[in-house]
């Protein structure tokens, strides 16, 4: 009952979150200078007066800022987030076009990250001063510094040029012909690399994170009885261990979710993958608001969910803080 | 005759025909079938007869057709129309049509659509008035004949009917309730042209497919174009090297370029952007002082070393402009005040119009723009000319705007001194030229109109009778004397010449190389062996 009261607290103040975020986010946009309009004009190579009014009116954008506001709000109430500027299409249909792509992308790279994290770190952890921890250690200090965007073309470069092991650019072989199998064998062939450069970041955190955290918990009471108790190394290492380490690197990667979003942006350039991360950068700079502002509507409300998982796994699996509030 | 002289004589006459074919053309006879993988860009849409810009202007001239399109000489050829005559006053021109055009849905071209695809450009394409303002009306005596109608004599009519100009769309389609600018059509066209729709998701790819019963019999040659919308430069220039690409128009200045140009399988070329003829130059705003000065704009111009820009920025890919037509256009003239460097003669203007050198050798200080998305012809050459106006003591700011709305905004709000800025001839200068220099084109918040304030009534006369002659010799000695004039008058001070350049694979056949490169359509282009 607990649980349930805690899930539905968090979603009220998910949905108090949406709309603050709704609100918040259409200010914003309108007050940052550039007409969507000329925007468009510029693409065409110029335009007349009488082509200028006919877009704006074409896009509501004649109207004042409030009213605009107020026509905004009734569409959202009806499930209609508006039409893209730029792409004259459903800004719905083309934001699910795109989520898979950067969820697939960004849920990899955060797995990759967390479980390469937690083998890195665990295994460093063991023998704190040796070599392997060593190598860890400075590996997740460059793997931190470097730029995403150097690091994905030099896996570019590496792998898909001098080694060409991988494609170079997009989530499939356009017109491929092929089962689901191969359609799928043909998807992953192109995650991997994007997924790789996205993951480095977090795993070279992930894997220091969890080095701490295992050094922190073995060097507790606990295990010092359960090595008392005569249980083995490995029982107690990867069994209680780990399990007690690992909190830490849950929280930190359910937090950074947000930023795995933000990092997809540069790899999607980098890769030609079609996700949100390109959608959202390009529609700033088109001033595609109806586009933009359902992206971040869509981010806000995959963050806000992201976070109240995270919240719940967190008391499941730590049962200290299950009756907590 | 007797048998063996025959024999001799047909063996002769063969083995002259042998070696007067060149050997080439055995292997380049077009082949049907295969598919060209294209490096493109993301577009608005697909309708070209409302959008101008490269990324609906390449994929709109495969889909729809023109009324005639242009060889590598400027010179008209049909295409849907098989003929065309005009009458003695230059005010009526009337266009055959072919009979067995038909839309990609299968019902025929007609007449109709022609007139109202003239109407649907004038009314929304951004030079529409300036291509077809002097026509009053399209008459449709049957559905194969098209006559227009115009108030005065038009020779830049010709050009504007090019299929990327005047693109003929399906009246069937477009007569729907719904506003031509959100047309739902507009990202599934219904076309006219060589290559019909079928798959697009934005931001990944475009894929049009051979159209079967394409007007010209057995055309087009290649079975599907796949249009791959790309951004990043390295992804590119891999994509091309490891041959999963085929096909990259408008590639501006760029290391890559060299390296891939050194490959087997790449060829590189400069042709086929005549009729875009793009420009780049600095802009004056000329309303604000010291650049109402004709002296001082003079004196910037000769202090701007265009060979350094060619030779050292430009790794000598672009080549000096001279005035306010490309030198591809038929109506350029060379016969101009060409602004060499001559800092002496810029210090001596600027001693005479009355700036002298004040702290520091500072005359006066002036900000630049200039447009933020393109940094080897914009950003580079902005930093540059900054520097090379200081030793006439001319202090330049440069002003960065975050994107390019923010930019336009500036401009086209003549919120600016001086701007870096890109604009394209088109392949007539009524299209393209007289929209910087005319008085009636000052309008402010429109882009690419004259945003420099400049008028002079005797340069608005000239172009207008140029707009009308008929002959070829007399428009273009009104070009010439245009040229003369506003090159020693100086709204703009011009730079160079863009060097856009097309990579494509050797084994391409016909690549499209005419006054309108990849702007034109690919019907005639074909794989002399298609690459795995």
């Amino acid at each position: 009952m607990a649980f349930f009261t805690l899930v539905l607290r968090r979603t009220v103040y998910g949905l108090i979150l949406v709309f603050a975020v709704i609100l918040l986010n259409f200010i914003l946009i309108h007050i940052a200078p550039g007409d969507p309009a000329e925007m468009l004009a510029g693409e065409m190579g110029g335009a007349t007066q009488e082509i200028m009014a006919s877009i704006r009116t074409a896009y509501g954008l004649d109207k004042s800022i409030p009213e605009q506001f107020l026509i905004y709000l009734g569409r959202m109430s009806r499930g209609d987030m508006g039409t893209s500027f730029y792409y004259n299409q459903p800004v719905t249909q083309l934001i699910l076009q795109r989520i898979p792509a950067t969820l697939s992308l960004s849920i990899t790279a955060l797995l990759m990250a967390i479980i390469l994290g937690i083998i890195l770190g665990t295994i460093a952890s063991q023998n704190p001063q040796g070599w392997f921890s060593g190598l860890v250690t400075v590996g997740s200090i460059a793997g931190f510094a470097a730029p995403v965007f150097w690091v994905g073309i030099m896996l570019l470069i590496l792998f898909a040029y001098l080694l060409p092991l991988f494609p170079s650019f997009g989530i499939r072989t356009v017109a491929l012909t092929g089962g689901s199998i191969i359609q799928a064998l043909d998807f992953l062939h192109h995650l991997v690399l994007p997924a790789f450069t996205l993951a480095i970041v977090f795993l070279a955190q992930y894997s220091r994170l969890m080095r701490a955290s295992m050094l922190d918990v073995l060097g507790s009471d606990f295990v010092r009885m359960l090595r008392a108790k005569g249980l083995s190394e490995r029982v107690v290492v990867y069994k209680h261990g780990m399990k007690n380490a690992i909190l830490p690197v849950i929280t930190i990667a359910g937090l950074q979710f947000s930023m795995v979003f933000g990092g997809a942006i540069i790899v999607e350039t980098v890769f030609n993958w079609p996700g949100m991360g390109q959608l959202a950068y390009e529609s700033i700079l088109r001033r595609d608001h109806p586009l933009l502002l359902a992206i971040l509507f869509f981010s806000a409300i995959i963050v806000i969910i992201v976070n109240i998982i995270t919240d719940l796994s967190y008391r499941l699996l730590d049962p200290r803080i299950k009756g907590e509030h | 005759m007797s048998k063996s002289i025959k024999f001799s004589l047909v063996l002769g006459l063969g083995l002259l025909l042998l070696f007067t074919v060149p050997l080439g053309s055995f292997a380049d006879t077009p082949k049907k079938g295969g598919t060209l993988s294209i490096v493109h860009s993301q577009f608005v849409h697909l309708n070209s007869a409302i959008q101008s810009g490269v990324a609906t202007m390449v994929p709109g001239a495969q889909i729809f057709a023109g009324l005639i399109r242009l060889d590598e000489k400027f010179q008209p050829v049909p295409y849907l129309a098989k003929s065309w005559e005009t009458s003695s006053d230059g005010l009526t021109w009337t266009f055959r049509l072919v009979n067995n055009a038909t839309f990609h849905d299968g019902k025929p071209i007609t007449s109709e659509d022609v007139a109202f695809s003239l109407e649907t450009v004038k009314k929304n394409h951004p030079f529409g008035v300036a291509m077809f303002g002097a026509v009053d009306r399209v008459e449709t005596p049957d559905p194969h004949t098209a006559v227009f109608k115009l108030n005065k004599p038009t020779p830049s009519l010709l050009p504007s009917l090019s299929p990327v100009l005047m693109s003929i769309i399906p009246k069937h389609v477009y007569s729907s309730p719904e506003p031509i600018r959100t047309h739902p059509a507009n990202i599934k066209p219904v076309g006219s042209g060589p290559f019909k729709f079928s798959d697009y998701k934005p931001g990944e790819y475009l894929i049009l497919d051979r159209y079967d019963k394409f007007f010209i019999p057995g055309r087009p040659y290649l079975d599907r174009l796949i249009f791959h919308i790309m951004k990043d430069p390295t992804s590119v220039a891999i994509s091309l090297e490891r041959q999963r690409t085929h096909y990259q128009a408008y590639a501006a200045i760029s290391r890559d370029i060299d390296r891939l140009e050194k490959l087997d399988h790449i060829k590189v070329t400069r042709k086929g952007y005549e009729a875009i003829g793009p420009l780049s130059w600095v802009a004056f705003n000329v309303r604000n002082k010291p650049l109402d000065d004709i002296q001082v704009r003079q004196a910037i111009s000769y202090s701007i070393d265009r060979k350094f820009i060619n030779q050292k920025l430009h790794m000598g890919r672009s080549a000096p402009a001279t005035g306010p037509l490309h030198h591809g256009s038929p109506f350029y003239s060379g016969d101009v005040e060409k602004y060499d460097l001559n800092l002496d003669k810029a210090n001596k203007l600027l001693d005479q119009a009355g700036y002298p050198r004040k702290d520091k050798g500072i005359r006066f200080s002036l900000m630049m723009d200039y447009e933020p998305t393109s940094p080897e012809v914009q950003k580079n050459i902005a930093e540059y000319i900054r520097e090379a106006l200081q030793p006439v003591g001319i202090d330049v700011k440069l002003r960065t705007s975050p994107d390019f709305p923010t930019w336009t905004r500036r401009i086209s709000n003549w919120d600016f001194d001086l701007t870096i800025d890109t604009v394209f001839n088109y392949p007539d200068p009524v299209i393209g030229v007289h929209r910087t220099y005319i008085c009636s084109n000052i309008k402010k918040g429109v882009m690419w109109s004259n945003t420099q304030g400049y008028c002079n009534p005797k340069v608005d006369e000239i172009l207008e009778k140029a707009s009308m002659e008929k002959d070829f010799v007399k428009r273009k000695a009104l070009y010439a004397e245009f040229q003369k004039m506003v090159t020693q008058e100086l709204p703009v001070a011009w730079t160079f010449e863009l060097p856009y350049h097309t990579l494509y694979h050797r084994d391409l056949g016909n690549p499209p190389l005419t006054v309108w490169g990849a702007m034109g359509p690919f019907d005639e282009v074909f794989w002399v062996k298609e690459p795995k």
